[in-house]
């Protein structure tokens, strides 16, 4: 018992480059609802002369669907809704809900539907999908990540970078670049 | 004698002098028009490309307003004419002076209003390349400060502006002197000399 305790301890402990040895995708198989508890949906977009812009989208919810004989038949789908985007600064707030950037009052949600899912380790997949905003859809690719799988919950690390100007929000390029970089962590609960 | 005459005399201005002049003067009411304009306008989008052409042309006239301050220290200052009166020959060098005053005051302000925004929004005239911010600590009472300081020297500008063309128009309708004209050409006007 004792042993077992222990054993568990040091697996959940480890660092995640040698715990994904531990959890599979193909142990993962399920369906899994994408709640903002422990999950978050960040960006950044960089600045001519250093730095950048960073935020956060509060309000997001999705599915995942894991399939176990088969990875490459999963699916991901998320919609965010653009109206509780962050940075801290609430005049930046402002103008990015407003009809400069995600026009939130007509365009109030975003939404990624999963096209097609190609495992390419253990722990890791290459999710390609359509990405609709503002009215506009496009093919967007972003990289997933198994970092953790336990009693039903799954958590992905999830990156990509979007192009701003495929969805009419290249506003302020160049002075702040076109490229917008996702990270994101994703947590699933089963059911 | 040929009108192609770039620098001062003492009782001209030359081409360069006036194509200063002409130039800052339609920046440095242009800008006040585009700034009124910038944070008056419903859209958002709309607003944060003026307000980025504002700036551009903000930094182009304080470039230019130090090649004229330059290009008057380093040439001949034509002398008013005999016939202008003493009240106006104390009161004109004031007012050119108070106009410099609000040249330079005016974009610099308006740099310092951007180093301290907390919307750090970065310089970039003409997105040709990052101007830097001047060394100002960025807060919410300096942006609220600088913007005050802005808005208030812009207007003071203009007061200034409005008093230097009514005195120039005078001199070219009432008066019918030399001044207004030699504002215009370094050869016209009514003196058939040098």
């Amino acid at each position: 018992m004792f042993v077992r305790t222990l054993a568990l301890l040091v697996a959940l402990s480890l660092p995640v480059s040698t715990a994904s040895a531990d959890v599979s995708l193909g142990d993962a198989a399920g369906r899994y609802s994408i709640g903002a508890g422990g999950s978050s949906i960040r960006f950044s977009i960089a600045k001519l002369g250093g730095g950048g812009l960073n935020g956060a989208f509060g309000r997001f919810s999705g599915t995942i669907r894991i399939d176990g004989a088969d990875v490459g038949r999963s699916s991901v789908e998320i919609t965010i809704f653009p109206d509780s985007v962050g940075t801290g600064q609430g005049r930046i707030d402002a103008f990015l809900r407003s009809d400069a950037v995600f026009d939130s009052a007509n365009a109030p949600q975003i939404v990624f539907r999963s096209t097609s899912v190609k495992r390419t380790g253990e722990t890791t997949a290459v999710i390609a999908g359509r990405l609709t905003a503002r009215g506009r859809s496009s093919p967007e690719v972003f990289t997933a990540k198994l970092d953790s799988l336990k009693r039903g919950t799954v958590a992905f690390h999830v990156t990509g970078k979007v192009l701003r100007s495929s969805y009419g929000m290249d506003v302020g390029t160049p002075i702040y670049s076109n490229v917008v970089d996702f990270d994101m962590t994703l947590v699933g609960r089963r059911g | 004698m040929p009108s192609f005459r770039l620098r001062n005399t003492t009782t001209r201005y030359g081409w360069i002098a006036i194509l200063l002049h002409w130039l800052i003067a339609v920046l440095f009411i242009g800008q006040f028009a585009l700034g009124l304009a910038m944070v008056r306008i419903a859209s958002q989008r709309t607003a944060f490309e003026l307000i980025q052409w504002h700036k551009s042309f903000g930094f182009l006239l304080l470039g230019l307003v130090l090649v004229r301050i330059g290009w008057r220290l380093g040439n001949a200052r034509p002398t008013l004419p005999e016939t202008v009166a003493s009240f106006e020959r104390r009161a004109a060098p004031l007012v050119h002076a108070l106009l410099y005053a609000a040249q330079l005051g005016v974009p610099l302000s308006g740099w310092a209003l951007v180093s301290v925004s907390m919307l750090e929004v970065p310089s970039v005239p003409f997105d040709l390349f990052v101007m830097p911010n001047l060394p100002l600590v960025v807060s919410d009472d300096a942006e609220t400060f600088w913007s005050g300081a802005h808005q208030w020297l812009a207007w003071a500008g203009m007061a200034l502006a409005a008093l230097h063309i009514l005195a120039a128009l005078r001199h070219r309708f009432l008066l019918r002197d030399s001044v207004f004209q030699r504002m215009i050409a370094p050869s016209s006007g009514d003196e058939p000399r040098e």
